[in-house]
């Protein structure tokens, strides 16, 4: 066995508990999912760009065109059967996210349309009014753009400065440098749960206890963490945290913040318009209690439903049994990749998800991706919007496979022969 | 794999591994950067004008083989070209690339036209064309290429 696939021994414990599917298992699982029927370029698809957006299943699909058929309806306010019945369908996707959360309050899900948009509601909303000019925000050398830039923009707007905790070789957070920049002026914490350019995996429980030392709130960014490993907010006592439903099998357009009441309660909205207000005259408006007061206009319904069957298709698998699956295809895949000359992988941290990134000598990673591409393999290349992580590793980009509930043993052979074919091409 | 090698073909592998006037250049009078945020890819193009020719021109930079080809038979073609003719061939090579026309007989591409496998593959036009594009900026004596979204 070799190092990098040795490292992962350690990962995720809750995962080792529980089995990886069965091979029958796995089939039936597969057939849930119309997409992965088909053939690309006259080969089998094998879908592996799962970090950017996942496949959905038909419970999802059904859900919406369920909706769609059946209860198409604006919600709230209405008095009639089909607003009645949207309304209802909503609130159950809510209480749906907040079990999945284990939230203490459905009131504290606040529908938004991604990670994204979560992010920038905190920065705008609790950012400009608790961080003001010298104040610091702390991110992680790890983030996504979208953990980074909305940040930017608020720290510019207030004269605030934007510190940055480094990452060591293996892409692990250097919690020791991390902790020493927390400091008197600091405001607010962001971090990734899980990286989607490195897969590491942050030890997000002790982050926010140390943040929490100096009574600083701390947002995580799970669009990446989710789908692969169980997320109990009350138990990480974080106070904002935020996902997508694409990258959990749920539709694009709707995604989460998941806020502390008394945070949520406290702060301005975001957005002004119908449905986040109490009253409204010429002089002034009143605003509604939360989760409302943040989801001006008429919200992602279908969305929100489809979200709700997302959650519910994959709680009923485990997501502790999902977590194993998918470390064991990272195991085989890792151990796979390793036997390829010149191939390097890029982040080998002890806890980490579901994701391989890597580069080959003498051949850029949209090469790799063009010719994985006409093996019917699906990857993702380039920086993955996570330029700063590319400078620290010194590389312009990576190829990167990401793995999925779906995916399977027999999938990762397909991709190590592939990436032998491209090394043929190059040879 | 024969679609493959309509992309890959053996010229711009080569190309790709030993790019040509892939260096500095001391006498530049012109100079303009390219990026394509899409991948990270980055090139600089150097020129040295006399006049209305180029009289030499060299890149540096990272990127894919295509790109990276792509810029190196640039450089070679271009060499000795008045610019008037130096943006013709362009226009042309971008014709090539985006599969708007095939190459009109008489036209003459010369080694360039290596890259008409390219145009089945929309995702990778613009791979073809940064330093195209980042040649056109020098020209114009801008500092910096914007890419088209269209390509």
């Amino acid at each position: 066995m070799t190092t990098a696939a040795r490292n992962l021994g350690t990962g995720l414990q809750a995962s080792q508990a529980a089995r990886a599917f069965s091979p029958s298992e796995l089939q039936k699982i597969r057939a849930d999912f119309p997409i992965l029927q088909q053939t690309v370029h006259g080969k089998p698809l094998v879908y592996f760009d799962n970090a950017a957006t996942s496949q959905k299943p038909r419970a999802v699909i059904d859900a919406i065109v369920r909706y769609y058929e059946t209860t198409n309806a604006n919600i709230h306010r209405g008095v009639h059967y089909l607003s009645e019945h949207a309304t209802e369908q909503h609130d159950a996707a809510r209480r749906a996210v907040q079990k999945f959360l284990n939230a203490r309050s459905a009131n504290e899900i606040v529908f938004v349309r991604g990670a994204t948009e979560a992010i920038n509601l905190v920065a705008q909303s609790y950012g400009r009014s608790h961080i003001g000019s010298g104040d610091e925000v702390l991110i992680t050398g790890m983030e996504h753009h979208s953990d980074i830039v909305p940040w930017q923009l608020l720290c510019d707007e207030k004269d605030a400065k934007l510190c940055v905790g480094p990452i060591d070789d293996n892409g692990e957070l250097l919690l020791d440098e991390f902790a020493g920049l927390i400091g008197p002026r600091t405001k607010l914490v962001a971090v990734t749960h899980v990286s989607n350019a490195l897969g590491t995996v942050n030890p997000v429980r002790r982050i926010i206890e140390l943040a929490h030392e100096r009574n600083i709130p701390v947002l995580v960014d799970g669009a990446q963490a989710v789908p692969h490993l169980k997320v109990d907010v009350q138990e990480l006592d974080a106070d904002f945290y935020v996902f997508s439903g694409h990258k959990i099998y749920g539709p694009t357009g709707i995604g989460v913040l998941y806020g502390k009441a008394e945070l949520l309660n406290a702060m301005p909205p975001y957005q002004g318009g119908g449905d986040m207000i109490a009253s409204v005259t010429f002089e002034k408006s009143t605003y509604n209690k939360i989760p409302y007061k943040f989801e001006a206009g008429t919200p992602d319904i279908a969305g929100a439903i489809g979200l709700g069957a997302a959650l519910r298709y994959v709680s009923a698998l485990g997501i502790e049994r999902i977590g194993a699956h998918e470390h064991d295809l990272l195991e085989y895949a890792t151990e796979g990749v390793s036997q390829v000359r010149g191939l390097r992988i890029v982040g080998s941290a002890k806890e980490k998800a579901g994701v391989l990134s890597f580069t080959l000598e003498n051949v850029h990673p949209h090469d790799i991706g063009t010719i994985l591409d006409r093996e019917g393999i699906a990857i993702r290349t380039g920086h993955h919007c996570s330029q700063p992580v590319m400078r620290r590793f010194n590389i312009p980009a990576t190829a990167r496979a990401s793995f999925a509930l779906y995916n399977t043993r027999e999938e990762v052979d397909a991709l190590v022969r592939g990436i032998e074919k491209v090394r043929e091409v190059f040879a | 794999m024969s679609d493959l090698r309509d992309l890959y073909q053996e010229v711009i592998l080569e190309h790709s591994k030993t790019p040509r006037n892939f260096h500095d250049l001391a006498g530049a009078n012109h100079k303009a950067e390219g990026f394509n945020p899409l991948c990270g890819d980055q090139f600089t193009v150097y020129l040295h004008m006399d006049g209305d020719t180029v009289r030499d021109i060299s890149f540096q930079g990272a990127g894919c083989a295509i790109s990276k080809a792509s810029a190196s038979m640039m450089t070679q073609v271009v060499k000795g070209k008045s610019r008037a003719e130096a943006e013709k061939l362009f226009e042309r090579f971008h014709r090539l690339v985006t599969g708007e026309e095939p190459p009109k007989s008489g036209e003459d591409l010369g080694k360039l036209a290596v890259f008409s496998g390219v145009s089945e593959y929309p995702a990778r036009v613009k791979c073809a064309t940064l330093a195209w594009h980042t040649l056109q900026a020098a020209l114009e004596g801008q500092a910096e290429a914007v890419l088209p979204d269209e390509e």
